[in-house]
């Protein structure tokens, strides 16, 4: 039997391609909140575990939960809140039992560095000097939905609605404010930290519930242990120290 | 599903005016590239063509340094007429105009260069000014042309995500067009809308895309 040569070249060329692609690689897909902290984190990790290396995917807390619901290959999902890791447990994607939690952040208001008066409470929002007011898409963005419940309980959200401008991610309103673009925005302490004299930090927005970040290895990706052993990383005191320098709380 | 209407409305609106904006400049511009001679003009019709292969999300970058509230255009609109145009329908309009616009101004180029010359030169010769020359000789047989180009460019505003995304960003029934609305529904986990979105959005430019290809310069008769 004559097995026609380009047949092999390509089968040994899949084959290897398949090799490379796979080894020791594992898929991260993490808050946009994480970005530069979980860069460090994965650098960190990969200095301690030679021959291994992470990929990072950011975006909103949501959106990342859709990617892997419509199956991205992904390995460990790292969330901003409790509540679409709760969305991802119920959907049968993550093991309730292989969640932990390893951050906490909290929610702030933040103002262009040009702002000439800063507001004293939320209430100040619904004066004419604030006519834009940036935070996350509430239905994908957890930082939305903690401004949201914030601004509710204050009785705000419908006398804001108007001037509010939904972000796609917490970063996107965060370069909305420093930009200028908007008059306030809600993002994390974290982000107003990265930001540094870009923003004007206002005052800090009590959220309702605590802002936890959960991690959990995603059960179709193709490592588990690797994944498992990644999460308890994300808790080591390594992380949680890059964290904290990053204006991240401790739990 | 009844909101849902909306972005399609929203997206006709700023799809209709950009065409608008492209049938002016686009005709313009592709009429004098076709005609004139002077020096650059290769590179003008490359500048010109420069939207259609460049990424929506380097355009919106684009746009938001030049019209945005720090920007030379935008803090000139501000301090002028109190105007801001970042998360407005009227930013989105500029976005759809300026990504369709290339696709105006090359079917515009191509259709009044296929136009004989002897016909306008004959126009000349019989005491027609330069302006009626354009009126009745020129456009009227580049119309065809001129038509199928805005007909995509209409199809292409339809369509524009990225850098509208950018600068008129995503507000319910302001901004969020009909391709926003579907990238939203998504993140959102929302597929029954996103399914209807989806759908509305194929059937629109199949029927748009059939109006520019019946009017194809390729499928006229012969003219002479």
């Amino acid at each position: 039997m004559k097995i026609p040569r380009l047949k092999i070249f390509t089968l040994s060329f899949a084959l290897c391609w398949a090799l490379v692609a796979t080894a020791g690689e594992l898929t991260v897909s993490a808050a946009a909140s994480l970005g530069a902290p979980m860069r460090q984190i994965a650098a960190l990790y990969e200095q301690r575990h030679p021959g291994e290396t992470l990929q990072l995917n950011f975006g909103a807390s949501g959106a990342l939960l859709q990617q892997i619901a419509n199956g991205a290959p992904v390995d460990v999902l790292a969330t901003a809140d409790q509540e679409t890791m709760q969305q991802a447990v119920q959907a049968g994607l993550v093991d309730a039992a292989a969640r932990v939690n390893f951050i906490a952040n909290r929610l702030v208001l933040v103002l262009p560095a040009q702002a000439a008066a800063l507001p004293k409470d939320l209430a100040d929002l619904a004066g004419a000097s604030y006519q834009r007011i940036a935070l996350g898409q509430p239905a994908s963005v957890p930082a939305g939905r903690y401004a949201r419940a914030a601004l509710e309980r204050a009785g705000l959200w419908e006398r804001l609605a108007p001037k509010l401008i939904f972000a796609q991610n917490v970063r996107q309103a965060l370069d909305y404010v420093a930009r200028g673009e908007v008059d306030a925005g809600f993002v994390y302490a974290s982000d107003a930290a990265s930001a540094g004299a870009r923003v004007k930090l206002a005052l800090e927005v009590p959220p309702g519930s605590a802002i936890v970040y959960p991690a959990a290895p995603v059960r179709a990706g193709a490592r588990p242990r690797e994944a498992q052993r990644f999460v308890e990383f994300l808790r080591s005191a390594p992380s949680r120290e890059v964290l904290l320098r990053h204006g991240f709380s401790a739990l | 599903m009844q909101g849902a209407w909306i972005p399609l409305l929203l997206s006709l609106k700023v799809a209709g005016l950009a065409t608008l904006i492209n049938l002016l400049l686009g005709v313009g511009t592709g009429y004098a590239v076709a005609r004139l001679r002077f020096p650059g003009r290769d590179l003008l019709d490359a500048a010109l063509t420069l939207p259609m292969v460049m990424p929506p999300t380097v355009l919106g970058y684009y746009l938001l340094v030049l019209v945005g509230a720090h920007g030379p255009l935008g803090s000139w609109l501000y301090t002028q007429f109190g105007i801001r145009l970042i998360f407005t329908w009227q930013a989105a309009v500029i976005a759809a105009a300026v990504v369709a616009f290339p696709l105006v101004f090359k079917s515009a180029r191509a259709a009044f260069e296929s136009v004989d010359a002897k016909l306008e030169e004959a126009g000349r010769t019989l005491g027609l000014s330069e302006v009626s020359v354009f009126w009745h000789i020129s456009l009227p047989l580049a119309w065809r042309g001129v038509l199928a180009g805005l007909l995509l460019a209409f199809a292409r505003a339809l369509g524009e995500f990225g850098a509208t995304l950018m600068v008129a960003g995503s507000i319910p029934g302001k901004t969020q067009t009909l391709a926003i609305a579907v990238y939203e529904a998504v993140q959102a986990g929302q597929d029954d809308v996103a399914n209807f979105l989806v759908g509305i959005t194929s059937v629109t430019s199949i029927v748009v895309l059939l109006a520019a290809g019946r009017l194809m310069p390729g499928r006229l008769p012969r003219r002479h």
